[in-house]
């Protein structure tokens, strides 16, 4: 189900969707190009043969050191990764989708990497998505209503950043 | 046709139109099960539309998690679900494990069926009791209660907490269960059993709980599934799907040899070895009775797996196991695992550098995903009938805010 012979399909259905996967690991794992990304859930959602109509979770990874020495040591380069967790009620099967995004949209500080969204595809990812943009700082494009849902409204910053600072005051709140 | 449109009050609401008002619920009112606030736009008696503001309970416990080892994040894990805290300490060790390929012992694994499934019974009691708050009986809740304060002593005897467990852990569990404990274990499940019968009695087959629960707030299964619902939510649409027989194997396996049947209607009917009443001629599958009544089954269906346990755990005579280091290092990876906690499908996430402490921990929360249909559920319905659909979904805030 979850072997080389649906990656095929994948592939020749959405040809250079896919660009990496890893079907050993512990979660097998296909990663998808951000552009490419609603059109291979719609696949799996309708077209696939396991129809995944079930969105279990959208996590946001930062990956990024703020200490520079180890920084230095990182074996990766700094990018966010979002990770979907995609579930097949009918035939009780999970897939694991990966997005590799740029931590800045076009490497400016303050400008949120962005990504389609997948709330259209299933209604569920709507919650999902604004939880992700509250504390990992994703702008999902074509969201119907992406705001923050955990933080306040007016919170600065998004505390799941590795290089995130508690701010120091809140509305005559002390923070630290 | 003609004489149901006339007939239905809700038709004849909409012919003298009022003006739309805004009502806040909460976040304070006593039916929200926390602080959830509930924005109703309201024509008259009828909502026509919902929006639930969540995070008044928001504690970024990801992030505390990232700065903490694996073992270390277990009692914020009983923070979340405050309810159920075995379930989840059970949840994020077997997330842990799975990504450390480790395997508890035989016995470790018998108890931890024990203490989880007592969880379930101790966190369906607070629905079934807090429900009947929402629906303005305050009797159940009483009897509810009774019973779950002698599973809060019970655990209070294996672990020393009443709420905040920390007992189940990476690698096994904290301590042993003291000497006498089964025995007690078993006189509170034969004392338990016949309380059932009072339950059915007091909500279950009650008129008027029929009349609020039954056809209220239906919900399909496409709906449920489209929106990630898990758990009784899920299984009171009609969806057969447990993770404890369809999860992953690593938990799957902690069952194995066990006996249950997924609490589930199939073909017009629920799996019939207990005596339970039968089921109101009202009420629709996917209605709010429905997921009451999947709850009422499940206790009896953890009684029978904690009768299960207590056998298989009784008759293991090995050791134990120790849990691992407070400091113990988790291989690179990530790996992610849901478990079948009272409330729903429990997910952890789990992304490691090869450190002690993980890179990144996700908590996928149940009632997050089953609050998140409530727009969809409460469309057009009475106020009234508001408190019985977000009571029927049986959600803890501190899951869902983290």
């Amino acid at each position: 189900m979850r072997g080389p012979g649906f990656l095929e399909q994948l592939e020749s259905a959405l040809p250079g969707a896919v660009t990496g996967s890893r079907l050993d690991a512990l979660d097998p794992w296909i990663e998808i190009d951000p552009s490419r990304l609603v059109d291979v859930c719609r696949w799996l959602r309708e077209k696939s043969q396991v129809r995944f109509d079930s969105i279990e979770c959208i996590t946001a990874v930062d990956w990024f050191e703020p200490d520079p020495k180890k920084a230095a040591k990182a074996t990766w380069q700094p990018h966010t990764e979002l990770v979907y967790h995609l579930w097949s009620t009918a035939s009780r099967v999970s897939i694991v989708l990966k997005v590799k995004l740029p931590r800045w949209k076009g490497d400016v500080p303050g400008q949120l990497p962005e990504v389609g969204s997948v709330a259209g595809v299933w209604r569920g990812a709507n919650w999902h998505e604004r939880e992700v943009y509250d504390l990992s700082g994703v702008w999902f494009t074509g969201h119907p209503d992406l705001r923050r849902i955990l933080c306040p409204e007016d919170w600065e910053g998004h505390p799941l950043r590795k290089d995130y600072e508690q701010p120091l005051e809140y509305h005559g709140i002390r923070g630290r | 046709m003609a004489q149901l449109i006339d007939d239905d009050p809700r038709i004849i609401e909409f012919d003298v139109r009022t003006d739309e008002m805004l009502v806040n619920m909460g976040p304070q009112h006593p039916s929200t099960h926390g602080v959830l606030r509930l924005v109703l736009r309201t024509d008259g008696e009828i909502v026509s539309e919902v929006e639930p503001h969540i995070g008044y309970l928001h504690r970024c416990a990801e992030k505390i998690g990232e700065n903490l080892t694996a073992r270390q994040w277990i009692p914020y894990t009983d923070r979340m679900d405050y309810l159920a805290a075995m379930n989840m300490n059970l949840g994020w060790s077997l997330a842990v494990e799975k990504l450390m390929h480790y395997q508890v012992s035989e016995r470790a694994r018998h108890l931890r069926v024990l203490i989880a499934e007592m969880g379930r019974i101790a966190s369906h009691l607070v629905g079934m009791g807090a429900y009947g708050l929402d629906l303005g009986t305050f009797s159940p809740f009483l009897y509810a209660f009774r019973e779950r304060e002698k599973i809060l002593d019970l655990f209070e005897e294996a672990c020393g907490a009443r709420l905040t467990y920390s007992y189940i852990t990476v690698g096994g569990l904290t301590a042993d269960l003291p000497p006498g404990w089964l025995r007690k274990c078993e006189e509170f499940l034969d004392q338990f059993e016949p309380v059932i019968q009072e339950y059915h009695a007091l909500l279950t087959t009650n008129a008027i709980f029929v009349k609020r629960t039954a056809a209220i707030g239906v919900m399909s299964p496409e709906l449920a599934i489209e929106y990630g619902c898990s758990g009784p939510v899920l299984r009171g649409s009609g969806v057969d799907q447990d993770m404890r027989r369809d999860g992953e194997s690593i938990y799957t396996a902690m069952y194995d040899g066990y006996a249950f049947e997924v609490a589930v209607m199939k073909n017009g009917h629920y799996p019939r070895d207990h005596q339970y009443p039968p089921v109101p001629s009202d009420a629709v599958i996917g209605d709010c009775w429905h997921r009451f009544f999947v709850r009422m089954l499940e206790v009896v269906q953890s009684m029978d797996l904690v009768r299960q346990a207590i056998d298989r755990y009784a008759a293991c005579k090995g050791p134990l196991g120790e849990p691992v280091k407070l400091t113990e290092k988790i291989p690179a990876g990530d790996a992610y695992l849901e478990t079948e906690c009272p409330k729903g499908q429990m997910g952890f996430y789990l992304v490691s550098d090869g450190s002690a402490i993980p890179w990144r921990v996700r908590a996928r929360s149940s009632s997050f995903s089953n609050l998140a249909v409530t727009h969809e559920l409460c469309r057009g319905c009475l106020i009234a009938d508001v408190p019985a659909i977000v009571g029927s979904l049986d959600i803890v805030m501190g899951e869902i805010d983290r």
